[in-house]
């Protein structure tokens, strides 16, 4: 490192990033604690002159009482504890077959990173159309034309009946069956890619011992290749579980922005979701609920890293 | 030994090896299959958005679905690109993207550079201040965002949709960490012979981290494409939209009447751009992401 003769050149370096983050990063940062402590906070009422609001928890009491919200929370948790565990068992085991074969590995490779460059918004779409039993409402003049839909072709040929998965009268449990479908979907190419990545980087010599001492496959994988990959497992378990909370324009791309089936709105809706309906008019209400968000991340994220350090092997 | 146990051993052992043989093809065909299945798998809504995309209405809304088109209808693609109003669309996200990726940049570089090379009170702690806040949900700084910039009378510009989002802490970090591993030495070279930290930073810098700076130009780009929520709350307006937003809407119609192989279309036209990126630039892709954890 250098001695700067002029210390103050670097401020001037740095003096466009620290605006802006200032603005749009400590402020907010700040104000989310005001409002949140601010009872019944909202920003048009703060500009009247006159008017203060008491400092307590009302707001937070507000968000735990409000009926949404314990419907958003179980969503968002449903979502966390199914899709994380499903995509992580799969994406590993996707990863070690990948990892055990040469020819068409580049091939298969690529075809299981195409879901992460697509827009969730857009592939949502695919996907409501690909479980929409209802293939379009309206056949000629007034007539209800029910069609069954690429999804329930699909099972129909295993002898299922159709079900109903998104459209109007569907149930809980095939909504957020389609939704886990989705985001798991979703979820996959970045787990696989960091899951392969550490596996082409393991020392094969743990793999030529085990073969020595004839131990068997499935001995094998769940005693090298998930320890020596604990890192990586914890890392993408870590992420998932952070991406999960705040799961949102998944749902917006397969119900849009009703964030339920037809009839049904909000029946879908997320901890994320809860705070944008809250926003624009709510604002007091809304900071509550970010900070137990935040909170909620905050804590899985620790219940993460402390069971990892205690499972991970280095 | 006797000559006679040697052939005995021998051909045990190339029972065992033979069975071997057999054992691995097996496991090797079982791997293929698997992989084989769940590469189709996520490969399908890909392959049913195409040849959706592609039928007629007539064919789309028959009770079992064809698999193959009987008719190709490319003239789905132009009515998806009239009905979306595509064209402004994409012209909008070209530029906000643009524009947002180039000040990004200049701001991501200078302050990288401080970080990596100059000496100041309170770098350190400053730095590892400015990485905390990654930890923080960004939602939690959209309610005072939202706020901020109606106070600053932003909504329905371009400024809202570009300068909240200029500075990322994240490709700070990304673009220091590539700066650090520039040794020090050429640094004071180009001190002694004269050379201005502007220069040196153009000339040796930039050039030698030119692999991260393309990562992080095509996350910005694409998080251009794939943003949402944050213009849909400040720039929803005719003008201003976005692509991913414009689709959203063009296709919810109360009627629940929606001509889907014209949606399906429109999904194709707007997912064409990313996977031209992924086929050609997948390398820096598959680089920034495996280091983010974040998407787009």
């Amino acid at each position: 490192m250098v001695e700067s003769k002029h210390p103050w050149k670097a401020w001037i370096y740095l003096a466009p990033a620290i605006v802006l983050l200032l603005i749009f990063t400590v402020w907010p940062i700040v104000n989310t604690l005001r409002m949140a402590f601010l009872e019944n906070y909202n920003i048009m009422a703060a500009t009247v002159p006159g008017v203060t609001f008491n400092v307590g928890l009302g707001n937070f009491q507000q968000v735990i009482q409000y009926g949404g919200f314990l419907t958003c929370l179980g969503n968002t948790m449903l979502i966390c504890f199914l899709t994380v565990p499903i995509s992580t068992f799969l994406a590993l085991i996707i990863a070690v077959c990948l990892n055990a074969i040469r020819p068409l590995q580049r091939m298969l490779q690529t075809i299981f990173f195409l879901p992460y460059v697509t827009n969730s918004i857009a592939i949502g779409m695919v996907f409501a159309a690909m479980f929409n039993m209802i293939g379009n409402n309206f056949g000629g003049e007034g007539e209800l034309l029910i069609t069954a839909g690429i999804i329930n072709n699909i099972i129909g040929i295993f002898g299922v009946e159709p079900i109903n998965w998104i459209n109007v009268g569907s149930s809980y449990a095939a909504n957020v069956f389609v939704m886990v479908v989705y985001i798991v979907w979703n979820a996959l190419p970045f787990k696989i890619l960091i899951l392969l990545g550490g596996l082409q980087s393991v020392n094969k010599q743990y793999y030529d011992a085990a073969k020595v001492d004839g131990t068997s496959r499935v001995r094998t994988f769940w005693r090298i290749t998930v320890p020596l990959l604990s890192p990586m497992i914890a890392y993408v378990v870590i992420t998932g579980f952070i991406g999960g909370f705040k799961e949102y324009s998944s749902i917006v791309g397969i119900f849009g922005e009703d964030m339920g089936p037809t009839g049904d709105p909000r029946r879908l809706n997320t901890m994320v979701g809860f705070i944008y309906d809250a926003l624009a008019n709510h604002q007091g209400r809304a900071s509550a609920a970010a900070l137990i968000l935040f909170g909620i991340i905050f804590v899985v994220t620790m219940i993460n890293l402390w069971v990892s350090k205690k499972k991970t092997h280095y | 030994m006797t000559a006679q146990n040697i052939t005995m051993q021998e051909k045990d052992m190339s029972r065992v090896h033979a069975r071997q043989r057999v054992m691995k093809i097996a496991v090797q065909v079982g791997l293929y299959a698997f992989l084989g299945i769940m590469a189709l798998i996520v490969i399908f809504p890909f392959y049913f958005m195409l040849i959706s995309s592609v039928k007629s209405m007539d064919e789309y809304r028959q009770t079992v679905q064809t698999l193959w088109p009987r008719d190709i209808i490319l003239h789905n693609y132009v009515d998806a690109f009239k009905t979306a109003n595509l064209g402004t669309l994409f012209l909008n996200t070209m530029y906000v993207g643009v524009v947002s990726t180039i000040l990004s940049l200049v701001i991501t570089v200078l302050s990288a550079f401080a970080f990596a090379r100059l000496e100041f009170k309170g770098r350190d702690a400053m730095f590892a201040a400015l990485l905390a806040t990654m930890m923080i949900p960004g939602e939690l700084f959209t309610i005072t965002n939202y706020a901020t910039i109606s106070a600053f009378e932003w909504k329905n510009t371009y400024t809202v949709l570009i300068v909240p989002f200029l500075v990322s802490v994240f490709y700070i970090y990304l673009l220091r960490q590539n700066f650090l591993q520039i040794p020090n030495e050429l640094y004071l070279a180009a001190k002694v012979d004269g050379t201005s930290d502007l220069k040196y930073l153009w000339k040796v810098m930039i050039p030698l981290s030119l692999p991260t700076l393309i990562s992080i130009t095509i996350l910005k780009m694409m998080g251009a494409w794939n943003s949402y929520v944050w213009p849909r709350l400040v720039a929803n307006d005719e003008a201003h939209r976005m692509i991913t937003n414009g689709l959203r809407n063009a296709f919810t119609d109360s009627t629940g009447d929606v001509n889907i192989p014209v949606q399906m279309a429109a999904v194709a036209l707007v997912s064409t751009p990313l996977f031209l990126v992924f086929i050609f630039l997948r390398k820096y892709i598959m680089k920034g992401v495996s280091r983010s954890g974040i998407k787009g």
